[in-house]
């Protein structure tokens, strides 16, 4: 089975600084691989490369089996890799459907903004999500953490995202929120939606992660099964660099 | 007080700006014995009132995507020579379209001003304060090349009644048929916007609320109708010999398809949704792939384009291009936007908040004109009156985040 996405020997530098040295990973359907590492191990930066924040310097992105350069966030949009970035990327000032649009606006026959449809459209997938989640009207400030994440993930979602990135999405979020988040992941990966899950939280990581890339200083330290390892073993990749079963 | 204007559906700050503009009217109504408010003087407010509401109505979309602009009345000066000289020095003032053409010429230069600075600003990264700074000097210093520090006139006869002059304004009947057709429009918003919540359940404002509402947006209309139909035309002579009243200035009429294509802009096309996420968030709308730079470039051309339509009003005002024209108009376009709710932030302002804002400035400047105050002394009126609403504007946003 090819793989939704892979990436090979990826490098990108800011200045002196290698943040992504050589980097591979790899990304099947309905898997959930998560990234982990120390702040400033290159997670970050690696996925923005894939979400076509920056441009790589070195290395190949293969999505579905053919190479992609992604010149923008758009262009890694259209080849279905959405992004929930650990910032949510919301316009605070804007309400849900105007966020969940946001460049992607639905337009009436006239090029003016379809404002009725895109607020349905918004509150079916959001409800869908967040039952309880039905004004359509409040701006993102006025919204609790849990519903920023609603608003953040129905956007990847809106637009049939093959392959999602999701940079800590609980790190803000209480436990019943987190609980929500979680559950969600299950029912994309149900849905053969292929996730990288950024996070720091380990517990969170082998609750629903089925393979872990470990960065650390930029480089891939290794790939490996949830199943096969504890969570000390990976602890040792993500604070020695050390590969388990090599003492 | 607050909450409850909130309850009945007003908008607060909307509705404290025209309260406060209710008040200084009365104060300057009081401090000129009546005068102020004389149908002469009401027209002529409203005709000096567009220069600057033309203005903020561009400058609400420049500070909402968190830039500025100082350089507006400098491009006003360049415009507007740029116009005289096609007219007076190129085509001839009574040449046929020349005044058509010169007003084109113009609203392109404007555009090219305008893209000049938004090219430095979105694709160069220099800071807009620098740019526009800049661009306030380098426009006015064009503005004085174009005829060598001379002033060009005449201009066309046609061209004269764009500035609300002799026979510029439409007269008692067209004014009040466009008077009763605004009040229309505002009676059937209210109902519109009803229906579309109760079909939806939305939370709905007590009738009473909206019917207050639509009353006296009514009565503003025809009140301002009749003020300047009241004001009897010195050009025109009606039928038994007495003067007929002007009516709606020209001036008004551009400001209001100005505001009406703006709102139109701001709340349902692609660039007003950017323009506003690009000032809540601008990594948002790096990351959600917005075309950010090519947004800012048109912002500063829109901007460029509405400094030329304020040329226009005031070259055939004067009747003559001069390149001193405009000086101090961004400190009161700035003012009037601030004034009228737009945040410094970025994010938020609104068109009418800009117009009403805009209204303040110049009752403040008309009235203290009345009360023969120097120009010294109005021009410290004015700059505290800017610290204030910015004062007040700060205080305002941190009791909505508390």
């Amino acid at each position: 089975m090819t793989a939704l996405v892979e990436v090979r020997n990826l490098s990108k530098h800011f200045g002196g600084i290698q943040a992504v040295d050589r980097a591979s990973c790899s990304l099947h359907e309905g898997e959930v691989v998560g990234l982990l590492g120390h702040n400033g191990a290159g997670k970050s930066t690696l996925i923005k490369v894939l979400a076509g924040v920056f441009p790589a310097d070195e290395g190949q992105i293969i999505v579905r089996g053919e190479e992609a350069k992604f010149a923008s966030p758009r262009a890694a949009r259209l080849a279905g890799i959405e992004t929930i970035h650990q910032s949510l990327a919301l316009a605070e000032n804007l309400d849900a459907p105007s966020n969940l649009f946001l460049g992607r606006e639905l337009l009436t026959p006239w090029g003016t903004l379809d404002v009725d449809r895109m607020e349905h459209e918004a509150l079916e997938v959001i409800s869908r999500l967040n039952p309880n989640f039905r004004d359509m009207k409040k701006s993102v400030r006025e919204m609790s953490g849990g519903q920023r994440q609603t608003v953040a993930i129905a956007r990847a979602l809106y637009f049939n995202a093959r392959i999602l990135i999701m940079d800590e999405p609980c790190a803000a979020l209480g436990p019943a929120e987190t609980r929500m988040v979680q559950d969600t992941i299950r029912k994309l990966k149900a849905a053969g939606i292929g996730i990288f899950l950024i996070s720091h939280d380990l517990s969170d990581v082998f609750e629903v992660c089925d393979r872990v890339t470990v960065m650390k200083n930029g480089a891939v330290v290794d790939t490996v099964k949830v199943a096969e390892v504890s969570q000390e073993d990976v602890l040792a990749m993500i604070i020695l660099g050390r590969k388990p079963g090599k003492e | 007080m607050q909450t409850w204007l909130a309850k009945a559906g007003f908008d607060v700050r909307f509705t404290s700006l025209v309260l406060a503009l209710a008040l200084i009217w009365l104060a300057l109504a009081i401090a000129t014995e009546g005068l102020f408010l004389s149908p002469r003087n009401l027209y002529n407010l409203s005709i000096q009132t567009c220069v600057t509401a033309i203005m903020a109505c561009g400058m609400v979309f420049i500070i909402a995507a968190r830039q500025i602009d100082l350089s507006v009345g400098s491009q006003m000066a360049f415009c507007g020579m740029l116009i005289a000289f096609v007219q007076a020095e190129w085509l001839g003032a009574e040449a046929p379209y020349a005044w058509l053409l010169s007003i084109a010429i113009g609203i392109v230069g404007g555009m090219l001003l305008g893209a000049f600075q938004g090219w430095w600003t979105a694709y160069r990264g220099v800071p807009a304060f620098i740019v526009t700074l800049a661009g306030y000097l380098m426009f006015r210093g064009a503005a004085f090349l174009v005829a060598d520090g001379q002033t060009l006139a005449p201009l066309s006869t046609v061209y004269q009644r764009i500035g609300g002059g002799i026979h510029g304004s439409i007269g008692p009947a067209w004014s009040w048929a466009l008077g009763a057709l605004a009040c229309a429009w505002a009676i059937g918003q209210v109902v519109l916007a009803r229906r579309s919540r109760a079909s939806y359940n939305a939370a709905m404002p007590p009738a009473w609320a909206d019917a207050a509402k639509a009353l006296i947006t009514c009565a503003a209309l025809l009140g301002f109708v009749g003020v300047v139909c009241a004001y009897p035309d010195p050009g025109s002579v009606g039928e038994d010999g007495t003067l007929v009243g002007k009516g709606i200035g020209v001036p008004v009429l551009i400001l209001i398809g100005v505001a009406m294509v703006l709102t139109v802009v701001a709340r349902r096309t692609r660039f007003g949704r950017y323009v506003f996420a690009y000032g809540g968030n601008p990594e948002a709308a790096l990351l959600s792939g917005l075309p950010t730079n090519r947004v800012l470039l048109t912002l500063f051309m829109l901007m460029g384009a509405l400094a030329a339509v304020a040329a226009v009003i005031t070259t055939s005002r004067l009747n003559s291009g001069t390149h001193s024209i405009g000086q101090m108009a961004e400190l009161y376009v700035i003012a009037a936007t601030v004034i009228g709710g737009t945040a410094l932030a970025g994010g938020t302002g609104t068109i009418p908040g800009a117009i009403v804002g805009a209204l303040v400035i110049q009752s403040l400047d008309n009235g203290m004109v009345l009360m023969d105050v120097s120009s010294a002394k109005r021009q410290i009126f004015i700059g505290l009156i800017l610290i204030g609403a910015v004062w007040f504007d700060g205080l305002y946003t941190r009791r909505q985040i508390r």
